[in-house]
């Protein structure tokens, strides 16, 4: 187990089908994030974004189909890839700096105390995660995943139950760590605005299948209030409720990243 | 509440039981309660200070606690055992867990002929029928505890990388424990009421033998000095059990 790699990893997906008995969740999926790419994945509750993200990490296999990492095909957990969940699912008997220890191999002090401190609650290691707020809670788990240095961040709604105020913080947070050690990432949400501002791609699921995959080219730090960014938010919003668009989406080339 | 001080809460439960125990000698001394139907709590206190002082007390006190502690060893140590592999292994659970639960619906005092029958009335019958009393309660807990962990924490425990011997200190027993810790504190209530059914049948020692000895002899204030001893070993045992539980539980305050 090498955790240490600062490049980060090439991500496919080629024909991924998933079943659960008679139920066909994910119809034939095939997705590609660059290095260092950011995705976002957004869809309707149910359409299996969970489902997507814990083939990606391995936690279970697809029913046909391919998943590439660095052109190898992931057959059993993926040990590139580190997962973090809406709930958080910190473990309630161990402390906090214990719950970021969890897995690391050998030496871990140092590391576990330092990514602690990048989500700013160096004061917090003897706590127990009952005692923690919810952000802090969600701050702990996003240590305990960036604590590993993955070269694949898989994060499942990982602000969902956050506050709007925690959770714009948050997404700094996130933003900023994820420019700092440039790991790939993909990013379930349902909020469609947060996908906006994080991601390089949004990514639409519907019935199971691709229905959009838009690329973001703002430039960072991103802006809600500027134009494009709403444009944006409004293209995928009505792509989602199926509305018709009221208007011709322009990308503005002084918006462009690139 | 809040203002109840911390001192007083410790001293505010023990007033009724003060008082009923001062009422009770009152009404002893005046003779509104018969010696012959209850002997005063003085009386109860003096035969324990006699038979302290012939060393009988110390005899039947220790052989009764060695009965206890040997049975709720054994059966505690099965229960959990067979509790544990049945939680985690789907065979173990395929191939035991129906025949525990078939011979749980015995009540392991209707036994008690045929244990004397087996062992007849030697110290191996007594700490057989605890042993079973105090199996199967930490089983079903043990086994409930195990199989009810957070589905979740177990993958996220996989995700990261634990498995086996990891998977199971880091989150199955740790989220196992309360439940197990229940187990025990129930089985300690059975582990006694089955020491008290067994010593009163069939025995020649014990705290149990003592009553039943003193009955024969009319010694009223030996009677309710045994009911008294297994009272506070019952509280003692609990309370014993409660710190464990306070200790190894602390993160859930
Ligand atoms: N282990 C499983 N066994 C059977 N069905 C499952 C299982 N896991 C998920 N499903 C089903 O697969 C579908 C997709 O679930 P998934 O959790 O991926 O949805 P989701 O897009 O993450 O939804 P949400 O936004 O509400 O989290 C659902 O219909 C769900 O009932
Ligand atoms: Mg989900």
């Amino acid at each position: 187990m090498n955790f240490h790699t600062e490049e980060p990893i090439h991500v496919q997906l080629a024909g991924v089908e998933k079943w659960y008995n008679e139920l066909n969740v994910l119809k034939g999926m095939d997705l590609q994030a660059e290095r260092g790419e950011f995705i976002a994945v957004v869809g309707k509750s149910g359409c299996g974004k969970s489902t997507l993200l814990r083939l990606v990490a391995g936690l279970e296999q697809s029913s046909s189909g391919f998943i590439y990492m660095d052109q190898k095909p992931l057959k059993s957990l993926n040990k590139h890839a580190r997962i973090m969940f809406q709930d958080g699912r910190l473990l309630p008997w161990k402390r906090v700096i214990d719950n970021i220890r969890i897995g690391l191999p050998g030496e871990w002090k140092g590391k576990a105390t330092e990514a602690l401190e990048n989500v700013g609650l160096g004061d917090k290691k003897k706590e127990w995660p009952n005692n923690l707020s919810g952000g802090q809670r969600q701050r702990v788990a996003l240590a305990r995943a960036l604590v590993h240095d993955p070269e694949l961040l898989l994060l499942d709604e990982p602000l969902g139950a956050l506050d709007a105020f925690t959770r714009m913080e948050m997404q700094g947070l996130i933003e900023s760590l994820w420019q700092q050690k440039k790991f790939t990432s993909i990013l379930v949400t349902h909020d469609v605005e947060e996908a906006v501002a994080l991601a390089d791609r949004v990514i639409l699921i519907e019935s199971g299948m691709i229905m959009m995959n838009q690329e973001i080219p703002l430039a960072r730090p991103r802006q809600r209030t500027q134009p494009a960014f709403s444009m944006y938010l409004e293209m995928i919003m009505d792509r989602i409720m199926n509305r018709m668009p009221k208007k011709n989406y322009i990308v503005e080339q002084n918006y462009q990243m690139s | 509440m809040d203002r109840i001080k911390g001192s007083m809460k410790q001293i505010v439960p023990w007033v009724v039981p003060f008082l009923l125990l001062i009422c009770w000698q009152v009404f002893s001394w005046m003779g509104i309660i018969p010696e012959k139907i209850l002997p005063a709590p003085s009386d109860v206190f003096q035969a324990g200070l006699s038979l302290l002082g012939t060393g009988e007390l110390y005899e039947h006190v220790s052989i009764s606690l060695w009965r206890a502690l040997a049975g709720f060893l054994i059966g505690g140590v099965i229960g959990f055992l067979f509790g544990l592999f049945n939680g985690i292994s789907k065979y173990s659970d395929l191939l035991f867990d129906t025949s525990i639960q078939m011979l749980r619906n015995i009540p392991h005092l209707a036994l008690i002929p045929l244990v004397i029958l087996w062992f007849g009335i030697d110290e191996t019958s007594k700490i057989f029928l605890v042993a079973l009393g105090v199996m199967f309660p930490v089983y079903i807990n043990t086994y409930h505890g195990i199989k009810s962990v957070d589905k979740k924490l177990i993958e996220m425990g996989r995700a990261y990388g634990l498995k086996g011997k990891s998977l199971f200190f880091s989150v199955i027993f740790p989220g196992a424990l309360s439940s197990i810790l229940v187990g025990i504190r129930f089985s300690l209530g059975v582990m006694w009421l089955t020491l008290i059914v067994a010593e009163t049948i069939s025995t020649d020692s014990g705290i149990g033998y003592m009553a039943m000895n003193a009955r024969e002899f009319m010694q009223m204030d030996v009677i309710v000095l045994s009911i008294v001893i297994y009272a506070l070993f019952g509280k003692l045992s609990d309370m014993i059990a409660r710190y464990f539980e306070k200790k190894l539980l602390h993160w859930n305050t």
